[in-house]
């Protein structure tokens, strides 16, 4: 059985995002719940916020600005807690069936993150539908669609492997929640999500360019609005994200298997 | 099949397994107990390659625990003692993603998934969600999710912990058809006296991390006397210790799976 061929390593990554996203089917409440935030964030926060005049750069309606850094927020909240079904599936047993297959930890961590994509995703229809039905100029195109996805991918899986090796260290619910709370409030403010970093304070200005998310909203500026720009290079986006997954993975790779000792 | 020697796990200052050199042979069911606490589940863990061991060598299904983990992992099946099938999936979609993580070819996917739901007479709920069903129903499951690559040994820990005495025997007989038909090695760890004469060939006592005896149950309980039981056996290696051993973790672990499992 060829399992250190490549098509086996992608069966059990499969195997993995499959079984997670069989579990959102067969109970969905979760997505649905989870789109109420940013509808809250939109239409209170963006409202109130669009009232303040120049806060967005070069003549860009607020809502417009904020948009896509709501969407960003939205699959980071959904990805941040996602090492707490890590530590419930340790502490219910589950986890030990996949630690004692063959599967290489990398591809059981991929499959996670690839599981979180789908969520993000998810998320990121519902955000565009808002986006649109709040007169944002939401670009359609498929092929910027389809860029916005893969970056929404990218995000989901990148914070939800931070999140899994965050869990892999505390190893406990409750530490998680503490910590989890802690961890997203800085990734979120310290980013360019729902301001420019122009009107940071020089220190928090270099905080946020070192921030992933600044990339994935950057990135996503330019691909979910209409006539939307990049600040830092497509490119850059894109290259700090990977690189960041990449590390990321490789890290959780290594701790994952603790969770079990 | 199983072969360790020397085998030691030390969590800071204590050795909760103390120079274990076990054989278990091809084709036998061994049964491994011993007081909470004792080092049953850390010697599992270890044979299982979950925990790496501070000192000593084993060897299992013929690759070394260590440095042919993955080698191991494909040749044994392993049962925890927690719940490991999840409830949010169905019967059916636990049996697929064990047979993806152990890459069964996709032509013989469906085929071994549904000889499997037969054996274990899980055909008729397969497409209802685990957490719907009893306790019985789930370690038949599990059993199934850690068989349904063949493997040549069997790892369960504790599998019959919670049951009642019909979904016990169910099991039992599970266990005894699966080396029956496909002369599985098992390896189980039990609290119950009456499984082992129910089910083992040979068994090995663990107290204090150290394997105090090793013998089949009739060897064992004629070094006590005529009329010995393995309460008796038992009884002789742990001595007075039995009530002052459990810790707090494996008391939460074993009610928490027979709630779990009940």
């Amino acid at each position: 059985m060829g399992d250190r061929s490549l098509a086996g390593y992608l069966t059990q990554v499969y195997a993995v995002a499959d079984a997670e996203v069989r579990k959102l089917r067969h109970d969905p409440t979760e997505l649905l719940t989870r789109a109420i935030q940013p509808a809250i964030w939109l239409i209170l926060f963006g409202e109130v916020m669009a009232q303040v005049r120049g806060l967005a750069p070069g003549g860009v309606p607020y809502l417009d600005f904020l948009a896509p850094g709501i969407l960003a927020q939205s699959v980071l909240f959904a990805a941040i807690f996602f090492g707490i079904s890590a530590i419930w599936e340790r502490d219910l047993g589950v986890l030990h069936r996949y630690m004692v297959s063959p599967a290489p930890r990398s591809a059981l961590v991929i499959g996670k993150a690839v599981s979180s994509a789908v969520r993000g995703l998810s998320q990121a229809v519902v955000v565009y539908i808002l986006a649109a039905a709040l007169g944002i100029g939401v670009n359609f195109h498929p092929l910027s669609l389809l860029a916005a996805a893969a970056l929404i991918a990218l995000g989901s899986g990148l914070f939800s492997t931070f999140s899994l090796i965050v869990a892999c260290i505390v190893k406990t619910r409750e530490r998680f929640m503490g910590i989890g709370q802690v961890l997203t409030m800085p990734i979120f403010f310290a980013s360019n999500a729902i301001y420019p970093i122009d009107i940071m304070p020089p220190w928090l200005q270099a905080v946020s360019r070192a921030n992933p998310l600044t990339y994935e909203v950057d990135g996503l500026r330019a691909f979910m609005l209409e006539g939307g720009v990049s600040r830092f290079g497509l490119l850059t986006d894109c290259a700090v994200l990977l690189g960041a997954w990449l590390v990321l993975t490789a890290l959780a790779a290594r701790l994952y298997p603790r969770m079990t000792t | 099949m199983i072969e360790t020697e020397g085998l030691s796990r030390r969590f800071g200052e204590h050795l909760a397994v103390d120079d274990v050199s076990l054989v278990v042979r091809s084709g036998e069911i061994f049964g491994l107990i011993g007081p909470n606490g004792a080092g049953k589940s850390t010697l599992i863990k270890m044979l299982t390659t979950l925990l790496p061991p501070t000192a000593g060598v084993a060897r299992v299904a013929g690759f070394d625990v260590v440095r042919q983990a993955s080698l191991v992992r494909r040749h044994i099946g392993y049962v925890p003692q927690l719940l490991s099938a999840d409830g949010a999936l169905t019967g059916y979609e636990n049996l697929l993603l064990s047979a993806r993580l152990y890459l069964i070819p996709r032509a013989e996917r469906e085929s071994h998934i549904a000889e499997a739901l037969e054996r274990t007479g899980l055909t008729e709920a397969a497409h209802r969600l685990a957490q719907t069903y009893s306790g019985g129903m789930l370690r038949r499951l599990e059993i199934a999710q850690s068989t349904l690559h063949r493997p040549e040994l069997l790892i369960m820990d504790e599998p019959t912990v919670g049951l009642d005495p019909v979904a016990r025997t169910g099991v039992w007989e599970h266990v005894r058809k699966l080396r029956e038909s496909f002369g599985t090695t098992i390896l189980l760890t039990t609290h119950l006296m009456e499984e082992v004469d129910a089910l083992c060939d040979r068994l090995g006592v663990l107290h204090r991390g150290r394997l105090e005896e090793v013998g089949t149950p009739e060897e064992l309980k004629a070094e006590i006397g005529p009329e010995a039981t393995l309460d008796d056996v038992f009884a002789r290696v742990a001595g007075g210790d039995i009530e002052t051993i459990g810790r707090y973790a494996d008391t939460r672990a074993t009610r928490r799976s027979a709630i779990e499992h009940g």
